[in-house]
């Protein structure tokens, strides 16, 4: 057997090197905050990195537990003033972690088998599988499981697993979305929309809104009706060869050089897509495509405020909208501002700051299903600092953190509404 | 003994796997390394008292830590130590309104009590660079500064009193909420800046002050280092003294910037940031006063912060500037040579000229207002002849410091960092009263070996 290539060992020793351990990143670790353990902090963890570096430390299950353990919310790269790529680092453990294989096991090889390497290899097959759901869901027969009591019979973690499955739309973004939507008004853009893929799915309606936006405010908008996922999934668990090939194909399907931007418009995915160069880094091929495919992505609160946004006319009722920022747009990709903007152009909308708004909810991508403990008392967190806001309406720019706080709240039978900033845009605009 | 310690803080609390242990090997202080045998987490003052009673009987060395974030090397593991940790003694446990004092557990953060106080109407001044993670008995047992220190003083001048438990495990309780108090010798202010070395602080009763009415805060920008000295020169001459006066050099500036984008000028050799607090009628009088000043001695610019926010931001990113240093290079040293204020020119003037003897890069930044520089290295520890060089370097501004009269260390500890520099500062006398008293305390000798001083 080959021995499994080191993602570690190719790393640059210097990104390693750059934490000077001065611990600022400490208090803005959820992991570290709750324990209170330097394992479970950033400088900890990278300590373990620089121990592998250097021979001190054999891979071992514990670490690549750890790595897993880690949120991935890069709350410690905001607060980090020697600017140490943690997203790297954290990216290249995973992957170190499953090529050493210490965490295999057949339940965890079958579930990442189906999930990874197959389910969002391909839209299709999400599709398919996503109209399954809707059936078992519309046909009443979740309703009828639940009640009849027979999840009693599976085991508690998949119990679990069953109350987090999302609502599925009853019609996809391809269903929604026209192949090209031309702008309201004279052309000042042409734009591609990235519809995602659990997005598309759960929350096509948000796609649709988005289109309809850009749209109002000069975009001609392109959506393919068949699209990929953008691979973060993928790179956050391990699977970089994955993750190149999806990015390899959203580059042929969207060249970047015929767009003006391209839009995506869930925090977690963009702070993937605006980091395709450095993927594919080692390819000829795809690389200079992928610097600028990099400079062409843009999250669609940034692309809107850049362009300048024309604000909704009709009069509007009030709203009280918090908002929950979603790590990989405030921290990934450093956008904070402009969400709150476009909140604000919306007639009659009061915005309460949210306490600790830029504190990881939980979802982190998967998390909240192989870590639920960990993630369950974000959540409790988060839920508490919602309510004390008093707003009926949590707005947040990423599906991850929409659906978690969704199922928070329907847990908690909270009567707040969760929604994409976009979306209220979008209903400001329909009055 | 770890059985025993398991039973004692139960066996969650005790670390011991490879994994745990590496990421205690280090503090805040750039390349010093050292494993412990163990990590053990007390929550009450009853768990120290049990944990060093074993370690004791043992002879294990215990190192305490609160987060780690100190600047000398004070809670590196010793060899083959244990590491107590009191993180998770972290309650903010009364605020005496009446009395105007807070007592907290020794882990408490900086910024849990800062924000106590503040909830309260009141303040805590003390504010190290890394206020939002460093606790409170860590600050204690380093005597930590900050950016206030020229009006404010430092952490020895807010406490009142002190829950220590001595070495063989009796707990004493020092000082009180009276503001006067004569009684014995005031063993509350041996522990202070004592460096884990005498005991285990667990609670501290801390002092507080009324907040100041108003706040307003400038930024002056200098083509020339010596005029930003001069400016501070000619302030405190004219009896002013502000509650900030922080210094930056091009390089530092340039870091900075890079991570917090506030906006700071890139083309000039030294930015000064300065605060005035108090009364508004004065703090609107100082700050007219102190931007005439930095005018009169060819400041470029002098900008105000608009509001409390902008102030905030630029406080917050000069407290960043050590951390920030280290984007330019692998390694960071830097060291807190304090002179009086009288000499600060010509400290800052002798720290280039070394730094270029050595063809060292440095960054400088600092509390100019209190003398206290912090000249920092930009290195790389493997490079093993560059590393001497820097050693070096610093050999000769610390015996400029102590020519200048002033210290080897402002307000980050001797530690293992300047250990070798203490006898040459403190004198034949200062060492033996030092070794003895240690030895009186900690005969067995288990607490921070090999800091400060060999007992």
């Amino acid at each position: 057997m080959t021995p499994p290539v080191s993602h570690l060992k190719g790393l640059d020793y210097a990104v390693v090197q750059q934490c000077m351990h001065c611990g600022l990143c400490l208090p803005t670790c959820p992991t570290y905050d709750a324990t209170k353990v330097e394992r479970h902090s950033p400088r900890g963890r990278i300590a373990l990195l620089r121990a592998l570096a250097d021979d001190r430390m054999e891979l071992t299950r514990t670490f690549a537990e750890e790595m897993y353990f880690c949120l991935g919310c890069l709350a410690c790269m905001t607060a980090c003033p020697a600017g140490v790529n943690y997203a790297e680092l954290f990216e290249h453990a995973r992957a170190e972690a499953e090529s050493s294989g210490l965490l295999r096991s057949p339940r965890r090889n079958l579930i990442r088998a189906f999930a990874i390497r197959w389910l969002f290899m391909d839209l299709g097959r999400l599709r398919f599988v996503g109209r399954l759901l809707r059936l078992y869901q519309q046909l009443g027969l979740q309703t009828l499981v639940r009640r009849s009591g027979a999840l009693r019979l599976l085991p508690r973690r998949l119990r679990e697993l069953e109350a987090l499955t999302p609502d599925i739309q009853p019609r996809f973004s391809a269903e929604l979305i026209a192949p090209v939507t031309p702008a309201l008004g004279p052309r000042r853009y042409r734009v591609a929309l990235l519809t995602g893929c659990a997005q598309d799915l759960i929350f096509s309606d948000v796609n649709r809104d988005t289109a309809e936006v850009l749209a109002r405010n000069g975009c001609e908008v392109i959506t393919p009706p068949k699209q990929l996922c953008c691979g973060s999934l993928h790179a956050h668990n391990g699977e970089w060869a994955l993750a190149q090939e999806l990015a390899r194909k959203q580059i042929e399907q969207f060249p970047p050089d015929q767009f003006d931007a391209i839009i995506s418009n869930a925090g977690g995915c963009g702070s993937h897509l605006k980091h395709y160069h450095k993927l594919l880094a080692a390819d000829p091929v795809y690389r200079d495509r992928a610097a600028l495919w990099d400079r062409k992505v843009k999250d669609i609160h940034e692309w809107l405020m850049e362009i300048g946004v024309q604000p909704p006319a009709r009069p509007a009722p009030l709203q009280v909208v918090t908002y929950h920022e979603s790590c990989h747009l405030a921290h990934g990709q450093k956008i904070t501002a402009q969400p709150r903007q476009l909140l604000r152009l919306i007639p009659n909308l009061r915005l309460v700051e949210l306490p600790e708004s830029t504190w990881c909810c939980g979802s982190a991508g998967i998390y909240n299903i192989v870590q639920p403990e960990m993630a369950n008392q974000l959540l409790e967190r988060k839920l508490r600092h919602i309510q004390s806001t008093g707003a009926a309406i949590v707005a947040n720019g990423n599906s991850g953190c929409l659906l978690q706080l969704i199922n928070g709240a329907k847990q908690k039978n909270l009567p707040v509404r969760v929604v994409h900033p976009v979306t209220l845009l979008a209903e400001a605009y329909r009055r | 003994m770890l059985s025993e310690l398991r039973r004692l803080v139960g066996a969650d609390q005790v670390l011991t796997a490879k994994e745990d242990l590496i990421p205690y090997s280090f503090d805040g202080t750039a390349a010093l390394q050292q494993l412990p045998e163990c990590v053990v987490f007390a929550r009450s003052t009853e768990q120290v008292v049990g944990v060093l009673k074993l370690a004791g009987q043992a002879r294990t060395p215990v190192v305490t830590r609160g987060s780690g974030t100190g600047l000398s090397g004070g809670s590196l593991p010793s060899p083959g130590s244990l590491v107590l940790g009191l993180a998770k003694m972290d309650k903010v446990l009364e605020l005496d309104r009446a009395n105007l004092t807070l007592l907290a557990e020794a882990g408490a953060t900086t910024q849990a009590i800062a924000d106590a106080a503040s909830a309260a109407g009141l303040f805590y001044p003390p504010d190290p660079g890394s206020l939002k993670i460093s606790t409170i008995g860590g600050n204690v047992a380093e005597n930590s500064g900050g950016l206030r220190g020229l009006k404010y003083g430092v952490t020895r001048n807010y406490v009142m009193g002190l829950e220590v438990v001595l070495p063989e495990g009796e707990v004493l309780w020092t000082g009180n909420k009276c503001v006067k108090d004569a009684a014995g010798y005031s063993l509350r202010d041996l522990f202070i800046g004592s460096e884990g070395t005498l005991g285990v602080i667990t609670k501290v009763l801390l002092k507080l002050i009324p907040k100041p009415a108003a706040q307003k805060t400038l930024l002056a920008t200098f083509p020339q280092m010596d005029q930003a000295a001069q400016t501070v020169s000619d302030i405190i001459a004219a009896q002013i003294i502000p509650c900030t006066l922080e210094f930056l050099d091009r390089t530092t500036i340039q870091c900075v910037e890079d991570f917090a984008r506030v906006g700071l000028p890139l083309d000039c050799e030294a930015l000064l940031l300065m605060e005035t607090d108090g009364h508004p009628g004065a703090v609107a009088e100082e700050a007219a006063q102190m931007e005439r000043i930095a005018r009169q001695n060819g400041a470029t610019e002098v900008r105000v912060a608009k509001d409390d926010a902008e102030a905030a931001r630029l406080a917050t990113a000069r407290r960043s500037a050590l951390s920030a240093l280290a984007r330019v290079s692998p390694t960071t040293i830097l060291e807190d040579a304090t002179v009086p204020r009288s000499e600060l020119a010509r400290m800052i003037r002798f720290v280039a000229a070394v730094a270029a003897k050595y063809q060292l890069r440095i960054g400088t930044f600092g509390h100019m207002g209190d003398g206290n520089l912090h000249p920092t290295f930009l290195t790389d520890e493997r490079n093993a002849e560059e590393m001497h060089r820097v050693e070096q370097a610093f050999q000769e501004i610390f015996t400029e410091a102590i020519r200048l009269g002033g210290t080897i260390t402002g307000e980050h500890g001797i530690g293992v960092s300047k250990k070798s520099f203490l006898p040459r500062f403190a004198g034949d006398a200062q060492m033996r009263v030092m070794r003895e008293l240690r030895r009186a305390l900690d005969p067995r000798g288990i607490l921070n070996p090999g800091k400060m001083f060999d007992a």
